[in-house]
Parts: structure tokens; sequence; C-alpha cells
């Protein structure tokens, strides 16, 4: 891969799989859904290391747990609808609680899940992980981010959620340079009147936004938030003091996931005005994801409008 | 098993039956009822059958269990207190807030336990997963896994028997503590999951009926569960609540409560009492 090149995030996490299982004695899970996870990479590549649960996803995070207990690191893959929503439970009991050493690797992600409507696109995810004490939540914003977190997931001791999505994205990171580093944010383009922090596929719409608000002579700031936690409150209480201002922008709902993180940690660091692009509290539908994607305002015209209205907000 | 192994064994159980007591009286709450129904399975695994070490509880090779009807973790500490993990002392600090012995099982604060729970339902999940990993590693130790009757009702054991059979773990057994009681009622009452053997053997796995408090039966049916290739063994065990303490014996009310003084000081004579004669 390379720049520019458009690759889900789902199809990183199948190749990557494949690569770090060369070296490496993981286990892979699915839930009956490894065509569409990618998964199946693995399995053909893998077959003894790969283990299909069937569609019975409280069970799979289950074997999960036990296989960890008995020393296997695991990737444990579902829809993010079904493997955060479905399992929670088991996810927190099971794994979070005794922190083993399990990786929730959650494909379609968030409304980009397109035709197959509101029943599969998962907008709750980032907020139900992160409630969960020593749990990493990762969303990575293209193909490389991908590849280099799952790097990290496998070499971290302890439970992971990684957030991939089923839409090809742009290639934003050089594969040949980039690393990732937990818990810290990327600033990809500096800027003085406005920061946008972003996270996933909304990450390169940031950038676009940005490129428009500089033709207006507003100077802002984009910075890829791909951990979301921990998160780099460092990063973003500097941003505020230098900024005044904050956007977010995430595939999630306003409630609880990136926004909501930000907003918590500004209101106690440097509170600035931070407002919040995401799905407004509501379910998805069925469609195309382009048009998906307007209907939500999930697109670089909002991020904009929402970064002129936040520069607006700050006290004179 | 000799004579004098039943002895001992019948020994041990009564032991874990009054460290059962001891550590639900001192903490004024946990669940005594499904505790003492386990008593002579726990006693029989961890005295006659498992290979576990308590100076080396995390050894790779050793025999596991999941508690997956976690609430009975009296009986589970009394069994590890009695084996060796941590001085028997340690049971009357149950549930209390600087205590390692939490209100149901935790694998990070407790030696000797295999698995975290408590949440029902998850436990067979667990197990199958540490049974998957013998095969995968090519090892030989086993897993056990003790489920509650009303435990049952959760889907997930279901999809866990099921997950078993489907991958031949013949290295797990699960063992049902039938013992027809759940909080709310006799478990044929609130939602029954009877008859268990042919629900076991329509999901593929080997089923063994058993008198949860009969060693000999206890011991035959490991036994047996260990000649059993290529599917999962479920040993029914019926049982009484309560079983060892007369006014615990199938009463409701002490699958939740603990005994008060009074109480307690009984419950410790009639089992000083069983000790005696054995």
């Amino acid at each position: 891969m390379k720049l520019g090149d458009k690759i889900a995030t789902r199809e990183a996490y199948g190749k990557t799989l494949v690569e770090l299982g060369e070296s490496n004695d993981f286990v892979v899970l699915d839930a009956d859904l490894a065509e569409a996870t990618k998964t199946v990479y693995f399995k053909k590549a893998f077959p003894d290391r790969f283990v299909d649960c069937g569609i019975a996803e409280g069970n799979m995070i289950g074997v999960a747990a036990g296989l960890a207990a008995a020393g296997k690191t695991v990737f444990a893959s579902s829809f993010a609808m079904f493997a955060a929503g479905r399992a929670f439970e088991q996810i927190r009991n099971s794994v979070a609680y005794p922190h083993l050493n399990v990786k929730i690797a959650a494909t379609h992600a968030g409304i980009t899940v397109g035709e197959d409507g509101a029943t599969h696109q998962c907008n709750e995810d980032i907020a139900l992980m992160r409630t969960l004490p020593g749990m990493l939540v990762i969303n990575p914003s293209d193909a490389v981010e991908a590849r280099e977190a799952m790097k990290f997931a496998l070499e971290h001791d302890g439970p992971c959620y990684l957030r991939f999505g089923r839409y090809a994205v742009p290639v934003l990171h050089d594969p040949d340079t980039y690393t990732f580093e937990l818990g810290k944010g990327e600033v990809l383009r500096d800027g003085t009147d406005v920061t946008i922090v972003a996270t996933g596929l909304m990450v390169s719409m940031a950038l676009e936004a940005a490129e428009t608000l500089s033709a207006e002579g507003i100077s802002a700031r984009v910075i890829n938030m791909a951990t979301i936690k921990p998160l780099d409150g460092e990063l973003l209480t500097k941003a505020a003091r230098e900024t005044g201002a904050v956007v977010t922008a995430e595939e999630h709902s306003i409630i609880g996931g990136l926004g909501s993180a930000v907003a918590e940690t500004l209101s106690e660091s440097c509170p600035v005005p931070v407002l919040r692009v995401g799905v407004m509290d509501s379910f998805g539908r069925s469609g195309k994801v382009p048009p998906l994607l307007e209907m939500y305002g999930l697109t670089p015209a909002c991020i904009a409008e929402r970064a002129k209205a936040a520069i607006a907000a700050k006290k004179v | 098993m000799d004579a004098k192994k039943l002895t001992e064994l019948q020994k041990n159980a009564t032991e874990i039956r009054m460290g059962i007591i001891e550590g639900v009286h001192a903490a004024g709450a946990g669940h005594p009822g499904g505790s003492l129904s386990i008593a002579d399975l726990m006693a029989y695994l961890y005295f006659a059958e498992m290979k576990v070490d308590p100076k080396d509880p995390k050894n790779p090779d050793r025999d596991r269990l999941v508690l997956s009807k976690g609430h009975a973790a009296p009986a589970l500490y009394a069994t590890l207190a009695l084996k060796g993990y941590f001085p028997v002392e340690d049971l009357k600090t149950l549930r209390q807030a600087n205590s390692h012995l939490q209100g149901h099982p935790d694998m990070k604060k407790t030696p000797g336990v295999d698995m975290t729970s408590g949440s029902l339902g998850q436990g067979i999940s667990a197990a199958c997963g540490m049974a998957l990993c013998a095969k995968l590693d090519k090892k030989d130790y086993r897993v056990y896994a003790i489920v509650g009757d009303g435990e049952s009702e959760e889907g997930q054991v279901w999809e866990a028997i099921m997950f078993a059979a489907h991958n031949k773990l013949d290295n797990l057994c699960i063992i049902i503590d039938y013992n027809g009681l759940q909080i709310d009622g006799a478990i044929h009452e609130i939602v029954s999951p009877a008859p268990y053997e042919e629900k076991i053997a329509a999901f593929g796995c080997h089923p063994i009926t058993i008198d949860a408090h009969d060693l000999l039966a206890i011991e035959a049916a490991v036994e047996e569960a260990k000649t059993v290739k290529e599917r999962p063994t479920v040993i029914v065990a019926k049982s009484v609540k309560g079983k060892g303490v007369s006014f615990m014996e199938n009463q409701v009310k002490w699958h939740g409560s603990a005994p008060n003084d009074e109480q307690y000081a009984q419950a410790m004579a009639e089992l000083n009492a069983t000790l005696a004669a054995l």
C-alpha cells in the first residue's frame, strides 16, 4: 500500500494478522463473519490457529478469555455491534476485569456499514469500551495505522479494543516510516485558530476541512486521535491553550465517544468551546456510504462549519 | 478408592463445609446453600483427582477448575485454603474490604483461582478456551467447570456446550450442580432445564448422572469422563442444597443468607459431630 490508496481498515486487519501470524503464536477467533471481518485470510494461512465460534459472540469472548487465561494471545473478531454491543458484559466480566490478553478486533464500526442499516451500524462501541478499566481503545484512521496498531496490540499484555471499518478510506500515513504510539495524538497539520481532533475515517475529512478553512483565512490544527483510551490529555490541553477552540469529529455517537472524552478532559484542564461532529443521538439507516455521510453530517463541510462556530464561541 | 481414602475425602468434604460456614458467618453475607452442595465434588477434585500444586499455582501444565457458579466461592476458598494455597485463617476475611477473598472468585487476587467468575453463564466458555489451549499446545491437562442448575437457564451455557462438543473437547468435564433450587424458588417452578441427560446427549456430549454426595460415584464418573474420547462429558450431579447442615438442607432461603451466631454454632456443632464420627 502507498499514500492515497483507498483501503478499508478491516482489510489491513486481515492482512496484518497473516503477516504477524508468521512469527507469533496467537489464536484468532471469529463468529461466522470471517469473510467480512477479513480474518478469513488468517483462517486460510493458519487453519490450526483459527477457530470459528459460530454465531455466538458471548461464548466467543469467553473462549477467548479461557485461551488467554491458559497463556495464549487472542484476537477475537465480529462486527462492532456484536462484539462491543452483544458481548459487552462478557468483555467486561470475563476479559476486562481479569485483565486478560484478549484483543477485541471489531470491524464494521459506525454508519459506513452502509446498506445493512441500523441494526448493524454500531455508533456506541467507543462509549461502551472506554468505560472499562484497563481497556485500551484504538480507532485507526487508515490501513497503515491499523497495521501498526495491531503490532502494538500484539506486544501489549492486556485487553485492547481495536475499531476497524468496512469502508475504504485513503492511506494518510507513510507505510515505511509511520510508527504507532499508544496514547499519543498525532498533529497532522499545525494551526492557531482552532483545533480539529478527529478519529478513524473522520481524520482525512478533518484534513480536507482544514484546507477549506485555510482558503477562508482560518488556521486549523488537525490532530489524529487514534487512541481514545488512554487519551492524550497533554496534547489536547496544549492545543486548547494555543488555539482556544476545539472541534471533535468521529463516526460514532456524540454521546460517549471521542467528543465526550475530549470534553471531559478539557473541562478539567483547559475549558474552551468544544463542539462535536458525530452521529447526533440517532440510529443509522440503510444506504450507500456517501449519501449516509451527508445525511448524518459526517463531512468536511460540517467539520468546517463547526470549526467556525467554535471560533465564534471563544471568550473575547 | 479404598476405605481409608474414602474416609479421608469425607473428612476433607466436612472440613470444606466448616470453612464455608466460617467464611459466610464472618462475612455476614454470601451463599452457603450452593456452596455446601458442591463440597463433596470439590473434595474429590482437589484431594483425589486434579494435578495441582499449591506451591506452584500458575504451573502451565496443571489441571484447571472454573467455578462458573461463582457465588459458591466460599466452597472454592475453603478447598484452596485446606489444600494449602493460603492460610485457613483467611476464610474469616471473606468479603471484607481488605481481603483477597472477593464475593465471587477473582483469579488476579486469590492464589489457586483459575478463572474469574460470578456473572452466571460465562464459565463453561472460559473452560472451553482452556481446554482448546491444551489441544493446541498438545498438553494433557484437564479442565473442570462447575455450573449451577439455575445457571443453565443462561443461553451461553448451551452455546458453550455446543462449542465444546463441536470442537471435541474430551479434556473438558462439565459438572452441573443439580440442587433444584434457585433464588426465586424451585427450579422446576421458574424455568426448568430438565431433562438434562437428553439435552446433553443431543448437544453431542456424554452425560453421566450421579449423586453429588457419593464420593465413590463421583470417582466413577470422573474416571469414566477420562475414557470418553472426542466428546466432552457433562456430569449431572444431583445434590442437596445446604447439604451437611440440617436446617439449611433444601431450603431456598439459604441460597444467599448468612447464619447468625446461634445458627453458626449449631451448624459447626453438627459438622464437628460429622467429623468426629468419621
